[in-house]
C-alpha cells in the first residue's frame, strides 16, 4: 500500500516550476525544502563568518581600533544570533530532518507539506529583516542573550527587529519540531517498527519535543521584552520594579535546551554516518535511544547553570550543578557506543569519516570542559569569560558544524547524483581541524587569566595568544575555499555516484540518485536493519 | 592474549602517567592571591587532571581504530556483525555516573569551604563565632549583613566604573583598597544595567544587579595590585570598565584611609 499525504499536493504537481528554479518555489517536496534550508542556512553562516572574522580583527589588537565600540557590540550580537537561528538550527533540523526523515519513515513527504513550506519560509524575510536593522539605526547590541535593563535601554529598534526576528525563527521551528513529531509517529510505513527507526529518527523526535516544549517559553519572554521597550511596562525593568533575574531564568529556559537542539540532531546524524564508513552495526542501538530520551529529559532542568554568578540561592546552585554533570552520562554514551562502532570495523578514511571522528575528539573536549563549567566554584571563576566561549564553541563547532560538513560529503552524492572530490575533501578537514583548534584552545587559558567575553578591548598582556587565536580564524575563513570549489566543480564535472556509491543500508539509498519526486517509482522498500552490516542476508 | 592485556595496561598507565605530569607541571591559572584562590586551583587541578585522562583516552581510541581497522586496499566486505554489548554499557554507565557523582561531592565540598553554602542572611551570627569561612556567595541583604569586625564596602556600578564607598570613613574611592588578610564585606548596587565584580586573581565573580543588591565577601591574602573586571556585557564601553585593588599592609591600608576620611557631617 502507498501511503498518499496529500491529494491537493500531487495535483499542484504540474504547476510547481521545474529545475534549480524550483528551489525559489514554495514548493511542497520535503527534499526541495531541505535543500533551500541548506543553501540559505550555509549563505547565512558566510555572514555570520564575517561577521566572526571582523571580531577576530578588532581583538588581534588590545585597543578598540578596528570599528567603534557599538558597532562591535552589534556585530557579536549578529554573529550570535545567526549562527544559532538562521544555521546551526535550521540546518541540522530544517535541512537534513526535512531530507531524510521521510525516507527515513518511508513516507513520500512530510505529514504537512505546506505547514513545512510556510517555516522554511519564515526564515528567509525574517533573517534579512536582521540584517537589515544594521542599516536603520544600529542593530541589537545587547548581546544574542539580550539581558534587561541593557537590552531596554540601548537603542529601540535594533532591539526591536531583533526580538520579532527572533519570533519569528522560532515559529519556524516549532512548526518544523510539530510537522517531525506528526511524520515520525504517524507517518511510517506500515510494519516500521519504532526500534527499527534509524537514530536520527530518534534524534529528531527527541530535539521537536524539546523545540515544542521550550520555544514557547522564549516567544512569551521576549513578547514580554517587548512590551518593556516599546510600552513601557515594566516586568523586567528594575526602575519599573521588574525583575531582571527572571528573565535569564526564562531566556534560559529555552536556550539551554537550544544547545541540545543544535546537537542532539548532529548526534542522530554521526550515527548514520560512521557505520556507513566502518562497515558495521551501530553498536548499542537500544542504549543509543535511551540516552538520546535520557538527555531531552535532563536538558529542560539545568538552565539555571547559566546563572551560577546571578542571584540565586544556593540550594539551587547546587542542585543544577548535579543536573548539568549528570548529562555527561548519557552523552558518554553515546560517545563509547560511537568508538565501538568504529572498533573493528573496515574503516574506509574519507573526509565523511575525517570530518566525524574530527567531531568525536573536539565534543569531547568541549563535553570535559563542559562538565568543569558545571561546578558552581569553578564556574564562578570563569563564567562570562573566554573560556565560556571556547567551551561553546568546541560544542556548537567543532561539533555541530563538523557534523554538518560531515553530512555533506555524506549525502552529496545521494541529492545531485554526483561524487564530491575527495582530495579537496580532505584538504578541508585538515584546514578546518587546525584552524578550529587553533582558535579556540588558546581561549580557554584567555578566560582562566583574565579575559572577559565580549569586550572590544583586552589587557595587552593577551595579545599574542589572542594573535594565535586570530590566526585560527583566519584559517577557518580560508578553510570555506576548497568547500565551494569543491560543490561548484562536483556539481558540474563530479563522477557520476549512481544510486548508492557507499552501498548504505539505509531507505534513502534504496532509490535513485537524485529521488524521484515521491521518493520511490514504487512502494517504500521495508528496511528492518538500518544497520545490518556484516550480517549474511544484507 | 596475554600479550594484548600487557598492551593495555602499558597504554592505560601511559595516559594517567602524562595526564598527572601535566596537571601538576602544567599551570594555567594566575596568581593567588586570596583565601579562595588556592581552593579553587585544588578543584581546577582535580579537574585537569580528569578531564585529561578521558580526553587522552578517547583520542587515541579513536585514532588507533581509525588506524588499525582502516579498509586496506585489497579488503572488500565488511567489519563484524557487532550490534552491541549488554555488559560493556553496563560499565560505562555505571563508571561515568560515579565519576561524575564523585566529582560533583567533591565540588560541594570545596564550594562548602568557599563559604558558597552561608545563608548570608544569618551572617551577623557567624561573624561573631569568629569562624574561618570565607564566602563569594550571595543573597538578598538585610542591614545587620555588615557586622563591625569585618571591612564593609558598599560598591556601586555604573556605566562604566565602579565606585567605592567607604561608610566608616565616610568617604567614596575609585580604588578599591583593603588590607591584607583581613575579611572584606561588600554590598554592590548597580544604578543602571547589569556589571559583574571579577578579580581572577581571588578567583570570585559576582554580577552587580540593579534593583536587587548582592553581597560578595573575600580575603586577600598578598598584597599587590589586582584588576577588577566588569565581566557582563554593559555596553560599549564595557571591554573598559575596569578598576584595581590594592591589598596592602594594615599599617599602609590606614595611612591611605586616614588620608581620605572625611569627618561625619551632623545635620
Amino acid at each position: 500500500m502507498t501511503i498518499s499525504i496529500d491529494p491537493q499536493k500531487t495535483n499542484n504537481e504540474s504547476l510547481q516550476p521545474k529545475g534549480w528554479l524550483r528551489y525559489f518555489s514554495f514548493s511542497l517536496d520535503h527534499k526541495v525544502i531541505g535543500i533551500q534550508y541548506l543553501v540559505c542556512g550555509f549563505l547565512f553562516y558566510l555572514i555570520g563568518g564575517t561577521l566572526a572574522s571582523a571580531i577576530r580583527i578588532e581583538l588581534a589588537s588590545p585597543m578598540s581600533d578596528f570599528m567603534p565600540r557599538d558597532v562591535y557590540n552589534q556585530v557579536l550580537t549578529l554573529h550570535g544570533t545567526i549562527m544559532i537561528f538562521l544555521w546551526i538550527v535550521p540546518v541540522v533540523n530544517g535541512a537534513f530532518g526535512n531530507y531524510l526523515i521521510p525516507f527515513y519513515v518511508g513516507a513520500r513527504d512530510m505529514a504537512f507539506p505546506r505547514l513545512n513550506a510556510v517555516a522554511f519560509w519564515l526564515i528567509p524575510p525574517s533573517g534579512l529583516m536582521l540584517v537589515a536593522s544594521y542599516f536603520v539605526e544600529g542593530a541589537a547590541q545587547a548581546g544574542w542573550t539580550a539581558y534587561p535593563p541593557l537590552s531596554i535601554t540601548t537603542p529601540q529598534s535594533g532591539q526591536i527587529i531583533w526580538i520579532l526576528s527572533v519570533l519569528l525563527l522560532g515559529g519556524s521551528s516549532i512548526f518544523g519540531g510539530i510537522n517531525f513529531i506528526a511524520t515520525i509517529i504517524k507517518l511510517r510505513r506500515p510494519g516500521l517498527k519504532l526500534m527499527q527507526l534509524p537514530m536520527y529518527c530518534w534524534a529528531m523526535l527527541g530535539t521537536s519535543l524539546l523545540v515544542v516544549l521550550s520555544t514557547p517559553v522564549l516567544a512569551g519572554t521576549l513578547i514580554l521584552l517587548s512590551f518593556d521597550i516599546i510600552a513601557n511596562t515594566g516586568f523586567f525593568n528594575p526602575v519599573l520594579g521588574g525583575n531582571v533575574v527572571v528573565y535569564q531564568h526564562l531566556f534560559w529556559f529555552y536556550s539551554h535546551p537550544a544547545v541540545y537542539i543544535m546537537v542532539l540532531p548532529a548526534f542522530g546524524l554521526v550515527s548514520e554516518i560512521l557505520p556507513v564508513h566502518a562497515r558495521k552495526p551501530l553498536f548499542g542501538y537500544t542504549t543509543m535511544v535511551f540516552s538520546i530520551m535520557g538527555i531531552v529529559v535532563l536538558g529542560l532542568v539545568v538552565w539555571a547553570h547559566h546563572m551560577f554568578t546571578s542571584g540565586t540561592p544556593p540550594w539551587m546552585r547546587l542542585f543544577f550543578t548535579i543536573a548539568t554533570a549528570f548529562i555527561a552520562v548519557p552523552t558518554g554514551i553515546k560517545f563509547f557506543n560511537w568508538v565501538a562502532t568504529l572498533w573493528g570495523g573496515k574503516i574506509s578514511i574519507n573526509s565523511a569519516m575525517l570530518f566525524s571522528c574530527g567531531f568525536i575528539i573536539n565534543f569531547v573536549f568541549g563535553g570535559i570542559t563542559g562538565v568543569a563549567l558545571a561546578q558552581v566554584p569553578f564556574d564562578i571563576h570563569v563564567h562570562d569569560t573566554y573560556f565560556v566561549v571556547a567551551h561553546f564553541h568546541y560544542i556548537v563547532y567543532g561539533g555541530t558544524v563538523f557534523i554538518i560538513f560531515s553530512s555533506i560529503y555524506h549525502w552529496f552524492p545521494k541529492v545531485s547524483g554526483k561524487m564530491l572530490n575527495e582530495k579537496l575533501g580532505i584538504i578541508h578537514f585538515i584546514i578546518t581541524f587546525i584552524g578550529f583548534n587553533l582558535c579556540f584552545a588558546p581561549q580557554h587559558w584567555l578566560g582562566l587569566n583574565g579575559m572577559p567575553r565580549r569586550v572590544a578591548e583586552y589587557d595587552p598582556q593577551f595579545q599574542f595568544v589572542n594573535q594565535i587565536s586570530s590566526l585560527g580564524a583566519l584559517l577557518m575563513a580560508i578553510s570555506t575555499i576548497p568547500f565551494l570549489v569543491n560543490v561548484f566543480l562536483s556539481v558540474r564535472n563530479g563522477k557520476d555516484a549512481g544510486d548508492n556509491p557507499w552501498n548504505a543500508l539505509t531507505p534513502e539509498w534504496l532509490t535513485s540518485s537524485p529521488p524521484p519526486v515521491e521518493n520511490w517509482e514504487g512502494e517504500a522498500p521495508l528496511v528492518e536493519e538500518p544497520y545490518g552490516y556484516g550480517k549474511e542476508n544484507s | 592474549m596475554l600479550n594484548k592485556n600487557i598492551y593495555l595496561i602499558l597504554i592505560i598507565s601511559f595516559v594517567f602517567a602524562i595526564s598527572f605530569w601535566i596537571g601538576f607541571n602544567v599551570n594555567l591559572l594566575p596568581a593567588e592571591a586570596s583565601i579562595n584562590a588556592p581552593i579553587y586551583d585544588e578543584l581546577f587541578k582535580i579537574l585537569f587532571i580528569t578531564g585529561l585522562i578521558i580526553f587522552i583516552g578517547m583520542t587515541i581510541a579513536v585514532i588507533y581504530s581509525l588506524f588499525k581497522f582502516r579498509k586496506r586496499n585489497d579488503q572488500i566486505g565488511d567489519g563484524i556483525a557487532l550490534e552491541g554489548n549488554l555488559s560493556l554499557e553496563i560499565v560505562w554507565t555505571i563508571i561515568p555516573s560515579i565519576i561524575v557523582l564523585l566529582i560533583g561531592l567533591y565540588s560541594y565540598n570545596i564550594y562548602d569551604r568557599m563559604g558558597g553554602m552561608q545563608e548570608l542572611n544569618h551572617n551577623h551570627e557567624m561573624m561573631s563565632s569568629n569562624s574561618e569561612k570565607i564566602w563569594a556567595g550571595i543573597s538578598q541583604t538585610s542591614d545587620n549583613a555588615m557586622a563591625i569586625n569585618n571591612l564593609s564596602i558598599e560598591v556601586s556600578a555604573m556605566q562604566f566604573a565602579f565606585l567605592f564607598n567607604y561608610p566608616k570613613g565616610n568617604f567614596i574611592s575609585g580604588e578599591l583598597h583593603v588590607p591584607v588578610d583581613q575579611k572584606v564585606s561588600m554590598k554592590m548596587e548597580s544604578k543602571d544595567v547589569i556589571h559583574a565584580f571579577w578579580v581572577p586573581e581571588f578567583r570570585i565573580k559576582q554580577d552587580i544587579i540593579p534593583g536587587q543588591p548582592t553581597i560578595l565577601n573575600f580575603t586577600p591574602t598578598k598584597v599587590g595590585k589586582y584588576p577588577i573586571i566588569c565581566a557582563e556585557l554593559c555596553g560599549p564601553y564595557h571591554g573598559g570598565m575596569r578598576a584595581s585593588i590594592i591589598v596592602e599592609e594594615e599599617s599602609d591600608y590606614n595611612e591611605w584611609f586616614n588620608k581620605n576620611k572625611k569627618p561625619e557631617v551632623n545635620l
